[in-house]
């Protein structure tokens, strides 16, 4: 049995999401309790790739990434690395799909966040990357912790755009939920079924360990006077 | 001395007050949207006037919009309605949280604290575990720990039982006392405005209508 669509898939979520909680994280920060003309209009941009088919946002990819798109004409002249048909293309659909997780489970959590507590610790004389680091990182981390679970599984699980952009190539894009669809088409339900198994167990376990996890920091703060 | 000469407009009404004020406990008194806690916030500098100046000592808070000086800057301690203490710190986190300097200072200053406000046995509690009263001295030895060059309270007994208020503005009096810096109070409860105000403006749809000394 080879082993690789799991390191890869592994390998893939874990960029992806490191990359989508950083960012997603950044974004909710800055527009969190913003009010300006457009950011109705950003916020629509970042949802997208939840509600659009991942076809589309695959087509949309290769458009940008493909060797003759924006992005892609740029980095092959410059770097000389390619994003179509590689691992790294299967990391940027990942990222694109679950963003939109991340973005909406950080806003969520700073948009809850006391602002007293905030402007607390800014007359204590906090700066304001202090005021970050040591209060609404800490206060948020539950929402952001979600955020960044979920955006894991969908990384995990991510398919239609993975195939538009990296395509199938055993041995270097074969992801797992790549493995079974391939699997199921040449016939050999056995390896499709194992990869199956795998990917359900991932998937629960997360969800399982999420929800036990959150309800146990829940009760930390629940007894706190938050009455205005 | 705190000089406060400012203007900004509410949604209801156009808040323009003009004061000022020495190492004296000042009450804010008034209903509630009257603007007392707009003033506190502009002192502060979570809020800005639209015009006008903010002067503590030589120091210039405000003096246009272009020309504010950050919160961080401003050293001024702020007592939020509720506390506003950190839920995920300790008692001790939390009045450790403003202190500048050393180490040594720190752990001077915090036992002073501790032992002025009577608090000593609760540095390892979360301020879930405290009850009111306790938040409000956690709270002001926080505040006061930051050695800030005055001191703003906005309704700061109004979340207290009667007996434990009465003991908390005993408290504030022996507090300003001790520190010596320009206090102000802010509250809409007369009995507390004439027991620990020196000096009570009346305000009113963002007007001073009256004044009262002691």
């Amino acid at each position: 049995m080879d082993y690789s669509p799991l390191l890869l898939s592994l390998k893939v979520a874990a960029i992806s999401t490191t990359v989508v909680f950083i960012s997603g994280v950044f974004f909710a920060r800055v527009l969190a309790r913003k009010q300006f003309f457009g950011k109705s209009m950003i916020e629509a941009i970042f949802m997208l790739p939840l509600v659009l088919p991942p076809t589309v946002v695959g087509f949309a990819l290769l458009l940008l990434f493909g060797k003759h798109g924006w992005i892609g004409k740029w980095l092959i002249d410059w770097f000389d690395v390619q994003i179509v048909f590689t691992w790294l293309g299967a990391v940027i659909a990942s990222i694109v799909v679950s963003f939109p997780l991340m973005y909406q489970s950080a806003a969520a959590a700073f948009n809850s966040l006391d602002d007293r507590l905030e402007n607390a610790a800014r007359t204590l004389g906090a700066s304001e990357w202090r005021v970050f680091r040591t209060i609404s990182f800490p206060l948020a981390w539950p929402g952001l912790l979600a955020g960044l679970v979920l955006s894991f599984a969908r990384g995990l699980g991510e398919f239609g755009a993975t195939l538009m952009l990296a395509g199938y190539i055993p041995g270097k894009t074969d992801t797992i939920p790549m493995s079974i669809y391939f699997a199921v088409e040449s016939g050999q339900m056995e390896k499709a079924a194992f990869w199956v198994v795998i990917i359900v167990a991932l998937g629960f376990s997360t969800i399982l360990w999420l929800n036990w996890w959150s309800r146990r920091n829940m009760q930390r703060y629940t007894n706190e006077n938050r009455s205005r | 001395m705190l000089e406060v000469d400012i203007k900004k407009r509410l949604s209801h009404y156009d808040l323009e007050v003009d004061f000022s004020m020495g190492d004296e406990i000042l009450v804010l008194f008034g209903p509630s949207g009257s603007g007392k806690t707009t003033i506190l916030h502009t002192i502060a500098g979570l809020a800005m006037p639209d015009e006008g100046s903010i002067k503590l000592g030589d120091k210039s808070f405000f003096s246009g919009r272009k020309d504010s000086m950050s919160v961080q800057a401003r050293n001024v301690g702020m007592l939020f309605q509720d506390y506003a203490l950190f839920p995920h710190m300790t008692v001790e986190q939390n009045i450790q949280y403003g202190i500048k300097g050393k180490d040594g200072n720190r752990s001077f200053v915090i036992d002073q604290l501790q032992q002025v406000l009577g608090i000593h046995q609760l540095s390892m509690k979360y301020p879930h575990q405290i009850s009111g009263g306790e938040k409000q001295r956690v709270a002001l030895a926080r505040a006061l720990a930051s050695e800030p060059s005055i001191l703003l309270l906005d309704e700061p007994l109004s979340a207290l039982d009667k007996q434990t208020r009465i003991d908390c503005q005993n408290e504030l009096i022996r507090l300003h006392e001790m520190w010596k810096i320009p206090f102000i109070i802010v509250t809409h409860d007369r009995e507390e405005a004439e027991k620990l105000g020196d000096r009570i403006l009346f305000l009113d749809h963002g007007q001073i209508v009256d004044e009262r000394e002691k």
